[in-house]
């Protein structure tokens, strides 16, 4: 492995200083299941790596507010063993729990999910689809907040500045009836990467009928795609047949996926209606119980 | 590029050591420290060849730099039998003939070790699943999941008593 340097700060402003006056490229280390990765093969030569996993706050989950508050290094054995979170957010669970193997659940993160900013990333569907927002920290104290779906601009790439890292996310607690599913579709049957992930997010009233809906698409496209068309045809709804078929076209026309091993464009695009159909389901009668 | 002193502990017993910090936890525990028991197969988190335990959860350690031990608790494979007394999964392993070229089973021991500390009382499916990162290319797996059964059964039995 390339020698690097690496500083395991304590608070959150020593790790921005750090981000920010490095003068080659400094990268964050959670828990390192992507990073590792491409230090090894070549694909990213930092100069820095900065593990935030020492500064209070970064692992962790609380209730605050009127909303889930996860650490940004919280590995995802952490998430999946919360009763309470799995109970508000079964789908968000699903995501996180279906990265690689239980050895890779025991470090890899939330954030570093997001960051690595690959296209089919297991976690980010449900947790955009949640409408979270995450807190990102700069150089000088600065602090903003912004959804989760700004983070990713391209295979890789992030809206991160330099100098600027992740440190927590906020979910907002669920309201009544309100419950989110994700699923993906694999060529194998586990440690593999995601040919479709979908996640929906639905809120019912009290009598059946869906008042809200975020249905998000991942692995088709260079980001995730928030399916606005689809939130259409679910809200006013009870997911009768007519539904469902609008569901699964306004899935389809909204991927723009590749060619790989893994998949066509025709059958990731198939797959996407598919999925999408099977989530809103999910996500329904887990929502009418709640 | 000064090397890092890292002071942590092993298999119960305090271990300190000096490392690079691009070195993973594999390479010092087998270059450095001689616990040649976990194995290097991918390099890339896929195989398991190299779990060991990190503060109770199963982890690669190819994926894990040597540094972040500093101040935790890690298990090898070293760790897992009680001097000579064999630990169940461990016995289980031999009478079941779970293993052929051997290559896997250390990894597969502390995986199938953390699975019984966390559940007593998997099912198949949840034992498939929890070992889903462990690869094995000689047994087919079979015998490796019956020896896991087998080890759970003994354990509750035991813990009965």
């Amino acid at each position: 492995m390339p020698r690097v340097n690496f500083t395991a700060p304590t608070t959150i402003d020593e790790a921005a200083a750090a981000l920010a006056s490095a003068t080659g490229l400094a990268k964050i280390l959670s828990g390192g299941t992507d990073l590792l990765v491409q230090l090894r093969s070549g694909r990213m030569k930092p100069d820095l790596i900065v593990d935030t996993k020492r500064i209070p706050g970064l692992i962790g989950m609380r209730e605050e507010g009127g909303k889930w508050i996860i650490g940004a290094a919280t590995p995802g054995v952490m998430v999946s063993d919360n009763h309470a979170f799995d109970h508000d957010y079964p789908g968000i669970v699903e995501g996180m729990d279906l990265i690689g193997s239980q050895q890779i659940q025991g470090r890899a993160s939330l954030a570093g999910n997001l960051c690595n900013a690959s296209p089919a990333a297991d976690s980010v569907p449900a947790v955009i689809a949640a409408r979270a927002t995450c807190v990102i920290a700069g150089p000088n104290g600065a602090r903003r907040e912004a959804p989760v779906e700004a983070i990713c601009t391209g295979p890789g790439r992030t809206s991160l500045q330099k100098g600027e890292f992740i440190i927590e996310f906020h979910i907002p607690k669920p309201k009544a009836h309100q419950c989110d599913a994700y699923q993906r579709f694999i060529p194998r049957t586990e440690m593999d990467i995601a040919v479709v992930g979908c996640g929906v997010n639905v809120t019912l009233d009290a009598g059946g009928t869906c008042v809200d809906a975020r249905v998000v698409l991942g692995a088709v496209a260079p980001t995730t795609v928030i399916v606005e068309d689809a939130a259409k045809a679910l809200i006013g709804s009870k997911l009768d047949d007519a539904t469902l078929a609008k569901l699964d076209a306004a899935a389809q026309a909204a991927a723009k996926p590749i060619n790989d091993k893994r998949g066509t464009i025709e059958y990731r695009t198939k797959v996407a209606g598919v999925l999408a159909r099977r989530v809103a389901a999910i996500a329904f009668d887990r929502a009418s119980k709640r | 590029m000064s090397k890092h002193h890292v002071t942590t502990t092993i298999n119960g017993e305090p271990a300190e050591y000096l490392c690079e910090a691009q070195q993973t936890m594999l390479d010092v525990l087998r270059d450095e420290l001689g616990l040649t028991g976990s194995k290097e197969g991918c390099s890339s988190g896929d195989c398991g060849a190299c779990t060991i335990i990190v503060d109770g959860n199963i982890t690669c350690s190819c994926l894990m730099l040597a540094v972040e031990a500093e101040g935790r608790a890690v298990t090898t494979i070293e760790g897992v039998a009680d001097g000579d007394t064999l630990h169940p999964v461990q016995q289980k392993f031999l009478e079941h003939a779970a293993l052929q070229c051997g290559f896997c089973t250390p990894g597969f021991i502390v995986a199938a070790k953390a699975l019984l500390d966390s559940n007593p009382n998997p099912t198949e499916e949840e034992a498939r699943y929890w070992l889903a990162g462990n690869l094995c290319r000689c047994t087919g797996y079979d015998k490796i999941l019956r020896a896991v059964m087998d080890a759970a059964e003994v354990m509750r039995a035991q813990a009965a008593r």
